[in-house]
């Protein structure tokens, strides 16, 4: 493996973990050619002319589907940090004396600490998702065999169809299913609404194990999982803690410092003229993300403005929305609360998506690029607007990508951040680990002013005279590293690479280090 | 909150928070020793970022409090360079060692604003002034002033850490603006805080439970004294705050006791208890005090500014509030937290058709100025002098209010 300099002047590995990987080129530059991945053939005969495919149990399910050293496993995320399924697996895994797993989650959570265990014993050789807490600390002191691969929700369907993740077997926990496979994630007691982030697995994956605790009779539907694509059916007693899957508590932020940040984004929103009839945007669930939409839901109002579609991270907020007739649609990737669930589960207007019709590099155009303003986190920004969401300023590897590469695409993307957090200032001279370049990135919204991109001179334009405390990203900068008492200590950094940052198109644009021990 | 060890000089002291929920503070214990120079224990969130900075700092702030040889240990959550050095002051006050005037940071950049006898104060905000991570972001939701709060807000035990912190954060903080004010113990401790606080471009200090002329004259003396001390020239505005009955009674001897009152505010809480009621969201217990506040500053020839909202999860009560103030006469309101500045600002500002009228009054005024006419006129109808003035300010308060909000 070398390190090679990529188009953003990162230096990223030009292997991994024994396969070739292509540096970062610039935005829309890599265009690759060829075919996609296919699926194996499968016949009908060789399943039961029932549609009964239950197997006794996990155990049985995975040795049926010939689990081995070596293989890729998959899981999902829909249940958050309330996920049992990922981690059944591997304790199956090891009491079969099963070795050097990859491990490919949509995300993993602080609720799969139990596989550090597994790493360390050799069951799991090394992931690649988006690794959050205890896993991202793992992996930063450098103690994974393996790399570790982070990609965006669109990366991931993109790795999966050009054919450089090939999944042995995909295990897809499902809140309820029928004994053909057919799955949804609307009803059940580990209600999640949608399964969009197993799409991809189902249809590519060698093997597809539907684990569910709530089994009705065939046909569940709507069938958001297809039983054609489905090997095996697994009941277990309970896939998911609800409470921490969706905690029914998706909260506004009460920090006024953060409520300002969510006004400021909400005015500049309205006075750049992007709020107009039939506009869109997307927000998430975090707190700064929720109070935006409120702000802007008070606005809307006021001009009698209404959005053609949200895209989501559904809430209750933006349920309610919806049925205020403030947009016309909400197209949800994933469902935060209980009133999320509830409206996609009746509301013909709340439509579930996933990383193909949203986010996917290699479809006939995505979902994203049409969105007219999308509002994102970040860690660390610098002063070229390149943007950090994985690692925190001292290196640790603590967050996953999501569908934050993705969302960049947008046509006016606003990161609300605080200016500092305690004594960590935001705005950086370089961003520890580049996950986003700074051409996507139109204006970043801190308490202390906002600072738009100079590439974006049509934004600079038709906010002036607007009020809102629009400064350059110096500015904020210089006066934040002087409340702080200085510039900031770059974090000393091993030169052991941990972790590969995909871009949104399978390149790498940049590299996580091991933090110094 | 820690604050349990007492000052001894052979013994160990500690200043400052910790614990999970801490962010923005630190934790520091000290002990002096004979001879071994300075043996820092230092465990930081921002270690990797600023790691070098604050031991650098440490040694700063110890070699002005002429401390040598010590063992000190800190947590810390991210407190900023003040903070800390506030936090390491307080620990070595606590031993009763001698440190003279302390370790004074620079003034900061904002830190020199001068204020205004008749500016606005529609909004106060209260920062409880032990909490130092309310600080640093207060004056950016726009309040007409901040009050660091010494009194009722700092637990009995932590009245010397607020102090110190209070002092840091004068002459640190960029406020953007709005005006600085301190609000003081009662009595001796009062007096005590000013020695502490005065020097650092206080705009105004706010006396509480003031029941008589003699309580705003000895801070009024004393400030005076520390000043002149230290070849400072410039004045301290007071605001008391009449908090009981015979405040209450006194209220205009207050307001006129000294040329340096801006403004005359009242404590409900204290006040309903020392009439031996609770205090209602209606209000109808306190309104005589509340109209005799009004009448005194007005008389007095200074601004009555209303008692604090305390509902903060309620901005349409808090509107209503602020509007029935302004109807009894008061011109601003206390805030307890920044989302309630905007609202009180909405409400202050005059309505429409009350501006409107007022801007016909200011122009009539202005072309009889440029006629050189004595007489104010809009068609057949006369305007008198007081009119005029209030419309000059409808005008000015619109202006004030365009100009926090956009």
């Amino acid at each position: 493996m070398e390190l090679v300099e990529n188009a953003a002047g990162r230096l990223v590995p030009n292997e991994i973990n024994g396969g070739s990987a292509h540096p970062y080129r610039g935005v829309g530059q890599f265009r690759p050619t060829g075919n996609k991945a296919a699926q194996p053939i499968r016949t009908c005969a060789d399943y039961p002319a029932d549609g009964d495919k239950v197997v006794a149990d996990l155990t049985t399910a995975l040795k049926n589907a010939n689990l081995r050293d070596g293989m890729t496993i998959s899981t999902h995320h829909h249940f958050r940090n309330g996920d049992k399924v990922a981690n059944a697996i591997f304790d199956v895994a090891a009491s079969l004396g099963v070795k050097d797993l990859r491990w490919f989650p949509s995300a993993s959570f602080p609720c799969h600490a139990p596989v550090v265990d597994h790493l360390e014993s050799g069951v799991v050789h090394h992931i690649e998702g988006s690794m959050n807490g205890p896993l991202g600390d793992y992996c930063s002191r450098g103690k994974m065999r393996g790399m570790g691969v982070l990609r965006s929700h669109g990366g991931r369907w993109q790795a999966v169809q050009d054919g450089e993740v090939h999944i042995d077997i995909a295990v897809i926990a499902a809140p309820t299913a029928d004994p053909f496979g057919n799955a949804n994630g609307l009803t059940g007691p580990s209600a999640c609404g949608l399964l969009g982030f197993a799409l991809v697995d189902s249809v590519y994956a060698d093997h597809v194990i539907v684990v569910t605790d709530n089994l009705k009779p065939f046909p569940c539907i709507p069938w958001q999982i297809q039983g054609n694509n489905v090997d095996q059916v697994v009941v277990m007693d309970s896939v998911g803690d609800s409470e921490k899957i969706v905690s029914g508590t998706t909260r506004i932020t009460k920090s006024p410092d953060r409520l300002l940040i969510a006004e400021y984004t909400a005015r500049f929103v309205r006075d750049a003229g992007i709020m107009r009839d039939g506009f869109s945007f997307q927000a998430g669930a975090g707190g700064t993300s929720l109070a935006f939409a409120i702000f802007l839901r008070d606005m809307m109002i006021d001009a009698g403005v209404k959005a053609r579609f949200i895209r989501a991270g559904s809430n209750q907020y933006l349920t309610k929305m919806l049925e205020e007739g403030l947009t016309d649609y909400i197209l949800d990737g994933q469902t935060f609360d209980l009133d999320g669930v509830r409206s996609m589960r009746e509301n013909p207007h709340h439509q579930d998506t996933s990383p193909f019709t949203s986010y996917n590099f290699h479809g006939k155009g995505c979902f994203a690029s049409m969105l007219d303003v999308v509002i994102l986190g970040a860690t660390e920004v610098d002063l070229d607007f390149n943007a950090n969401v994985v690692t925190h300023s001292d290196g640790r590897l603590l967050h996953g990508i999501g569908g934050w590469q993705n969302c960049l695409a947008g046509k006016c993307v606003i990161l609300p951040i605080p200016s500092m957090r305690d004594r960590i200032p935001v705005i950086v001279d370089k961003v520890t680990t580049l996950c986003g370049p700074g051409e996507l990135i139109d204006v970043i919204v801190t308490e202390r002013g906002m600072a738009i991109n100079p590439l974006r001179q049509d934004l600079i334009e038709a906010l002036a005279g607007s009020g809102l405390p629009i400064k350059p990203i110096e500015e904020i900068k210089r006066e934040v590293d002087r409340i702080c008492g200085g510039k900031p200590t770059p974090p000393s950094l091993e030169e052991k690479v941990v972790a590969a940052i995909k871009w949104v198109d399978g390149t790498v644009i940049d590299a996580v280090r091991q933090v110094a021990n | 909150m820690s604050g349990k060890n007492k000052p001894t000089q052979q013994g160990r002291a500690e200043a400052g928070s910790r614990g999970p929920s801490i962010r923005s503070d630190c934790w520091v214990q000290i002990s002096l020793t004979d001879s071994g120079g300075i043996d820092l224990t230092l465990q930081s969130k921002v270690e990797s970022m600023y790691g070098q900075v604050t031991r650098e700092l440490v040694a700063n702030v110890l070699a002005e409090l002429g401390v040598s040889n010590a063992c000190i240990e800190i947590e810390d959550a991210g407190a900023l360079p003040f903070i800390m050095a506030a936090r390491i002051e307080t620990a070595v006050r606590r031993l009763g060692a001698n440190v003279g005037a302390g370790y004074l940071p620079e003034f900061g950049p904002g830190t020199q604003a001068a204020t205004d006898r008749e500016r606005f104060r529609r909004s106060r905000l209260y920062l409880p002034g032990n909490s130092p991570k309310f600080f640093i972001n207060a004056g950016l939701h726009g309040p007409d002033g901040v009050i660091l709060d010494l009194e009722d807000s700092v637990a009995s035990t932590e009245k010397d850490a607020a102090r110190l912190l209070v002092r840091n954060a004068l002459r640190v903080v960029d406020f953007y603006g709005a005006e600085r004010m301190v609000r003081i113990n009662q009595g001796d401790r009062g007096l005590e805080d000013l020695d502490a606080i005065a020097p650092h471009n206080v705009h105004v200090v706010l006396i509480p439970k003031v029941e008589t002329p003699h309580d705003v004259q000895q801070v009024d003396k004393r400030i005076e004294n520390i000043l002149a001390k230290a070849g400072i020239d410039r004045d301290i505005y007071l605001m008391p705050i009449v908090e009981s009955a015979l405040g209450a009674i006194n209220a205009y001897d207050i307001a006129i006791s000294s040329d340096k009152i801006v403004a005359l505010t009242i404590g409900l809480e204290d006040y309903t208890a020392d009439i031996g009621t609770a205090r209602t969201d209606e209000g109808r217990e306190s309104f005589w005090a509340r109209s005799q506040v009004v009448n005194a500053a007005r008389a007095a020839g200074v601004q009555a500014i209303d008692s604090v909202f305390s509902d903060v999860a309620n901005m349409d009560a808090l509107r209503a509030s602020v509007l029935e103030a302004k109807s009894l006469g008061f011109e601003g309101k206390g805030c307890i937290h920044p989302r309630q500045i905007p609202v009180v600002h909405d409400a202050l500002a005059p309505a429409a058709d009350e501006l409107e009228k007022a801007k016909r009054i200011v122009d009539a005024f202005e072309e009889a100025q440029a006629k050189g006419l004595g007489v104010v006129s809009i068609g057949s109808k006369m305007i008198d002098p007081p009119v005029v003035k209030r419309a000059q300010k409808v005008v000015e308060l619109d202006r004030a209010m365009r100009e926090s909000s956009q």
